[in-house]
C-alpha cells in the first residue's frame, strides 16, 4: 500500500493556515459531548491533555508514573529551539525549517517541518505566560545559546533543566484543569491495550498499578504521546519505565510503525562503569558550546588527560568539521567518538571514552561561568563518577536516547486507525533520521499545545459521540485478552528474572542493531532475537499475583514487547539498504566514512504492519518529496 | 563491600509492617543505591520471594520519583542528591544501612517504600499555575523580567516534588513546597494577577491535605536534593499576609 500523508498542496509557507481553515470544528456546546483519552503526560501528553481541557472537551489523561509531573521529558538539560530570531544572527522559520530537514538527513515530511518550525515561536510565548522562568539577560530579555547542527543561536534554556521547566509548565496547565473538572487524571495507571470498533480506535485497556485491576477507558478518540523505545537496548538514557509498550499493543491493533530503525545515540553521555548499571546518563548536548572533544593522537596513551600536552591531542571534531566544530549534529558526533575509541585511542575503562575538556573556555569567561551555565550537569557528573570537570576533562561516550520512529502518522497527527492520535516522540513525523538537539522539547509542546486542538476536531467532527460503552463486546475481549496474557506471564515461573532477558535483549541490540550495522549483524540479531523471546515465555520468573502493586510483573509486560519490537527494529534497518542520519550501515558510507544514502530507493518512510508474532510483517511506503528543500549531500565541514 | 540492609517491607496499605533484615555483598563502590536495591531483588525473585516495592524512574535526580529514608534521613543525607544519584562509594564496607519509606500523615504507604503523594497534587491543582488558556499570549519578551528576577523564580523552581521536605520535617509540612511555588510565580510579572488567591488556595489545599505547619526547624532544606531555600517559607508567610489585606 502506498501511504498517503495529506499534506497541504501548495505553498509551503501558507500550508498550516490554509489546512486550519479546511479543518472542521465542533461547535462549544457540542465539545463537552466527546470524551477524548490521553496516554502520557509528558511535554505532547501534558500540553494535549490541558489544551484539550482548556477547549471543553471531556479529557481523560492516564499515567504510569504517582504524578503527571515525572514524565521523563523532565529530564531534558539544554533547551528548546524556536525561530525568534531575537539574537539578530540570520535566523527564520525558513533556517529552521531547512536545518531541521537537513539536520534529519532529507527523511522527514517537508509540510510538518514547516508547521513545527512556524508554531516554535508561539510554543515560547505560550511558556513564558505559565511562568516558565527562561534564563534572561540583565535588561530582561530572553537568552539564547547554541545547539548541534545550526550556526545560529535559536536555543530558548532553563539552566540545565529547561525539560523540567517546560513540563512543569504543561503540568501547571494541567492541574488547573483537573481542578476544573475537564481532565481527569489516572496517575499510576499503564496502558495495555488499544479498543479498536469498527475499525475506529474507541478505548484503552488499563492495568491500575496499585490494585491491579484490569479495566477499558472509552473515548471519542485516543491520543497516545507514550514517549520512545531506546530502552530496547537495555541501557539508554530513558527512564526505567519508559518503553514501547503503548505503541506496540497499538500497532498489534493495526497502526502502522514508521520507521523504527532509526534511533538516536546521543554523543555525550557518561560511560558505562560496570555491569550493574542499570541506565546512562545524558549530559547535555549544551556542554558542547564550550566543551572541546578530543582523544589523544597516540593509541593507548593511558596518561592523565591533564598529562597529554596540547600538541599530542586530536580535536577531531575540529578537524573534521571545521564550520562546525563542537557542534555536529550528533549522530555525526557520535560516530566520530565510536571511530576514536574503535581505533584504540578511546580513554577511561575499556578504552570507551573520549574527553569534552573546558579548560579553555574555563580560561577564556573563568570557572564562575561556566559553573552559571553548566553547574547542576558538572555536579551531577562528579555525583556519578566521582570526578572534578572543572580540574580535568569530563569522559563521554555515546548512548541511546531517542527514537525517531514511532507509530505512523498523517498530517493531522492521526495514525492509519482513524481516531487514533499519536504525538511527540510516540510518531515518527519530523525528525527523519536524526534529530537534531533542542528540537524533541519544540516538537512535544507544539504536538500538544498547537496541532493536536486543531486536528482532533476534524475527526471528532465527523463521529458521533458517546457511541461505544464499556460493557461493548470489544472492550471485554479486551480486558481478558490483558488478564489471559498476564497469566501468562505470572504462571511461567522460570528461572531467569525479567531483567535478565531485558539485559541479553540489550546486548543483542547494542552489538547487532547499535551505531554500526551490517546484513550481518542484522541477520544474525532477527536470529537471536526470537530464539530469546522463545527462551522468554518459556522460563522467566514474575513473582508475585496479578491483583496487587506487582513492578515485576509490570517490567515483564514491557519486557515481553521489546522482545517483539526488536525483531521488527533489526528487519527495518535490513531492509532500509543506505545510511541515513542515525542509520548507519557499514556497507554504504563515503571515502571519508559519512553516511551514503540512497535516494533513488529509499527515499520514503518505510511503515510496517503487524501480521503477528513470528510472522513476517508487510512493509508500506509513503514517498517522500522535496520541493523545498533541494536534497543534497549533507555536509557540515 | 559487603552491606547488612534493614528495609521497611509491608504488603499493603493496611498491612501491618516491619523492617526485614538482609544482605548486599560484593557491593561496587561505583553502583548506585538504586542499582544496590536491584541487585538485592534479583536475588530474591530468584529464590522466589517476593521482590522489594520501591519507587524509581529516570534515576538521574530529576523526575523525583524515589523517595526513600536511608539511616533516618530522606535521600540518604548527602547534600543536594536524591537516592537514584546516591552512590556506594559513601558508605563502607560492613556497614549496617536502614531503609525506610516516607513518614507522613499525608502520604499513606501502598507497599514496602512506595508512598502515595497524592497530597502534594491537590495543592499544585488548589493553584500552582497562571490562568493562561493555550494562545493568545502575548511575545515572550513583550513583558521584561529582570535577571534577577527570572534567576530567583528559577532558584525556587528547581522543586521535584518528591516530597523529602515533608518526610524530613517533624510536623510533616508540606510549606517548602509550597512555597516554592508561590515563589516563583510571585517574583514573575505573569504570576502576579493572581498571586493573592493563588497563595490563600494553595496553603488552604495544604492544611486539608493534612500536612502539618512551619515551626522553623529547617530540616527541609537539608534533606531536599535540589537544595530549595527555606526563605521561601518566609516569602509564603509573607505572601499570605499580603493576601489577606486584599
Amino acid at each position: 500500500m502506498i501511504l498517503d500523508g495529506k499534506c497541504p498542496k501548495g505553498p509551503i509557507q501558507t500550508s498550516w493556515d490554509r489546512h486550519r481553515f479546511d479543518l472542521k470544528l465542533v461547535n462549544p456546546a457540542n465539545k463537552r459531548k466527546y470524551k477524548v483519552l490521553v496516554v502520557g503526560t509528558g511535554l505532547a501528553g501534558g500540553a494535549a491533555a490541558a489544551s484539550l481541557g482548556e477547549l471543553g472537551y471531556n479529557v481523560e489523561a492516564f499515567c504510569y508514573q504517582d504524578s503527571a509531573r515525572r514524565a521523563h521529558s523532565i529530564a531534558a538539560q539544554g533547551g528548546i529551539n524556536a525561530a525568534k530570531n531575537y539574537p539578530n544572527d540570520g535566523d527564520s522559520i525558513y533556517r529552521l525549517f531547512y536545518d531541521t530537514i537537513k539536520g534529519g538527513d532529507f527523511r522527514a515530511r517537508e509540510a510538518d517541518v514547516w508547521r513545527l518550525a512556524q508554531v516554535s515561536n508561539n510554543i515560547i510565548d505560550q511558556c513564558v505566560a505559565q511562568g516558565v522562568p527562561f534564563a534572561r539577560d540583565y535588561a530582561g530579555y530572553l537568552d539564547n545559546r547554541s545547539f548541534g547542527g545550526a550556526q545560529v543561536s535559536r536555543t530558548f534554556y532553563a539552566r540545565g533543566q529547561t525539560g523540567q521547566q517546560l513540563l512543569l509548565g504543561a503540568y501547571s496547565a494541567l492541574s488547573r484543569q483537573v481542578k476544573a473538572g475537564t481532565v481527569k487524571l489516572f496517575a499510576r495507571t499503564e496502558m495495555l491495550d488499544l479498543v479498536v470498533v469498527d475499525g475506529e480506535a474507541k478505548g484503552i485497556t488499563v492495568r491500575d498499578l496499585i490494585t491491579g485491576e484490569i479495566r477499558t477507558h472509552v473515548g471519542d478518540a485516543v491520543v497516545l504521546a507514550t514517549g520512545g523505545y531506546v530502552n530496547v537496548f537495555y541501557l539508554s538514557t530513558n527512564a526505567m519505565g519508559c518503553s514501547v509498550t503503548a505503541n506496540w499493543r497499538a500497532h498489534k491493533k493495526g497502526a502502522f510503525f514508521a520507521n523504527p530503525c532509526y534511533t538516536q545515540i546521543h554523543p555525550t553521555c557518561i560511560p558505562q562503569s560496570g555491569d550493574h548499571q542499570s541506565k546512562l546518563t545524558l549530559m547535555s548536548e549544551s556542554l558542547r558550546n564550550d566543551g572541546r572533544c578530543w582523544a589523544p593522537k597516540k593509541k593507548g596513551d593511558n596518561r592523565h588527560p591533564n598529562d597529554i600536552p596540547e600538541e599530542e591531542r586530536d580535536y577531531y571534531l575540529e578537524r573534521k568539521y571545521p564550520s562546525f566544530g563542537n557542534l555536529a549534529p550528533r549522530d555525526i558526533a557520535s560516530r566520530a567518538a565510536k571511530e576514536q575509541c574503535d581505533d584504540g585511542r578511546g580513554v577511561g575503562p575499556g578504552g570507551r571514552g573520549v574527553n569534552l575538556d573546558f579548560s579553555a573556555a574555563i580560561k577564556r569567561v573563568g570557572e564562575h561561568t561556566i559553573r552559571e551555565r553548566y553547574g547542576n550537569l558538572f555536579e551531577m557528573y562528579e555525583k556519578i563518577t566521582d570526578e572534578n570537570a572543572y580540574k580535568q576533562p569530563m569522559r563521554m561516550y555515546p548512548a541511546p536516547h531517542y527514537s525517531m520512529g514511532g507509530l505512523w502518522v498523517d498530517y493531522n497527527c492521526e495514525s492509519n486507525v482513524p481516531g487514533l492520535f499519536v504525538l511527540g516522540e510516540a510518531n515518527f513525523s519530523v525528525h527523519g533520521a536524526n534529530r537534531l538537539g533542542a528540537s524533541a522539547l519544540m516538537q512535544g509542546l507544539a504536538d500538544g499545545y498547537f496541532v493536536i486542538p486543531y486536528t482532533i476536531a476534524n475527526y471528532l467532527a465527523k463521529t458521533k459521540p458517546g457511541t461505544v460503552s464499556a460493557d461493548h463486546p470489544e472492550c471485554k475481549k479486551s480486558v481478558e485478552d490483558v488478564k489471559a496474557y498476564n497469566n501468562r506471564l505470572l504462571n511461567i515461573n522460570g528461572k531467569k528474572t525479567v531483567s535478565e532477558f531485558h539485559r541479553e535483549l540489550g546486548k543483542i541490540m547494542w552489538e547487532n542493531v547499535g551505531m554500526a550495522r551490517s546484513e550481518e549483524s542484522l541477520k544474525d540479531a532477527i536470529k537471536r532475537i526470537p530464539v530469546l523471546r522463545e527462551e522468554f515465555w518459556q522460563n522467566v520468573k514474575v513473582t508475585g499475583k496479578g491483583e496487587e502493586l506487582n513492578q515485576q510483573l509490570e517490567n515483564a509486560g514491557r519486557v515481553a514487547d521489546f522482545l517483539e519490537f526488536g525483531e521488527l527494529m533489526a528487519k527495518d534497518a535490513l531492509h532500509r539498504n543506505e545510511s541515513c542520519g542515525g542509520h548507519f550501515r557499514v556497507e554504504h558510507q563515503m571515502p571519508d566514512g559519512e553516511a551514503k544514502r540512497d535516494d533513488e530507493n529509499y527515499c520514503y518512510v518505510g511503515a510496517w504492519e503487524f501480521k503477528g508474532v513470528d510472522k513476517e510483517p508487510e512493509l508500506h511506503k509513503e514517498p517522500l518529496t522535496f520541493e523545498n528543500v533541494h536534497l543534497a549531500v549533507r555536509s557540515y565541514k | 563491600m559487603n552491606l547488612t540492609l534493614h528495609v521497611w517491607r509491608q504488603s499493603g496499605p493496611k498491612a501491618p509492617g516491619k523492617l526485614e533484615q538482609y544482605e548486599a555483598k560484593n557491593v561496587s563502590p561505583d553502583q548506585s543505591f538504586l542499582e544496590m536495591l536491584d541487585e538485592v531483588n534479583e536475588h530474591l525473585i530468584k529464590e522466589g520471594k517476593d521482590p522489594i516495592a520501591f519507587d524509581h524512574d529516570c534515576r538521574e535526580g530529576i523526575c523525583g520519583m524515589c523517595s526513600q529514608v536511608i539511616n533516618g534521613v530522606p535521600h540518604g543525607g548527602q547534600e543536594r542528591t536524591t537516592v537514584c544519584q546516591l552512590h556506594m562509594r559513601r558508605f563502607n564496607d560492613g556497614d549496617t544501612i536502614y531503609i525506610e519509606p516516607w513518614r507522613a500523615l499525608a502520604f499513606p504507604i501502598q507497599k514496602d517504600l512506595i508512598v502515595d503523594r497524592n497530597a502534594l497534587e491537590k495543592i499544585m491543582q488548589a493553584g500552582g499555575y497562571t490562568s493562561c488558556h493555550t494562545g493568545g499570549v502575548a511575545d515572550g519578551n513583550a513583558i521584561l523580567v529582570p535577571k534577577q528576577d527570572a534567576d530567583y523564580a528559577m532558584d525556587a523552581a528547581e522543586c521535584i516534588g518528591c516530597g523529602a521536605c515533608v518526610a524530613a520535617c517533624p510536623n510533616g509540612s508540606a510549606m517548602l513546597y509550597t512555597s516554592a511555588k508561590v515563589a516563583q510565580l510571585a517574583a514573575l510579572p505573569q504570576g502576579q494577577a493572581e498571586a493573592a488567591e493563588r497563595v490563600c488556595a494553595m496553603t488552604e489545599a495544604m492544611q486539608e491535605a493534612g500536612f502539618g505547619n512551619c515551626s522553623n526547624h529547617y530540616e527541609c532544606m537539608a534533606a531536599c536534593p535540589k537544595g530549595i531555600n527555606v526563605k521561601f517559607i518566609a516569602k509564603l508567610n509573607r505572601e499570605y499576609q499580603k493576601a489577606l489585606f486584599k
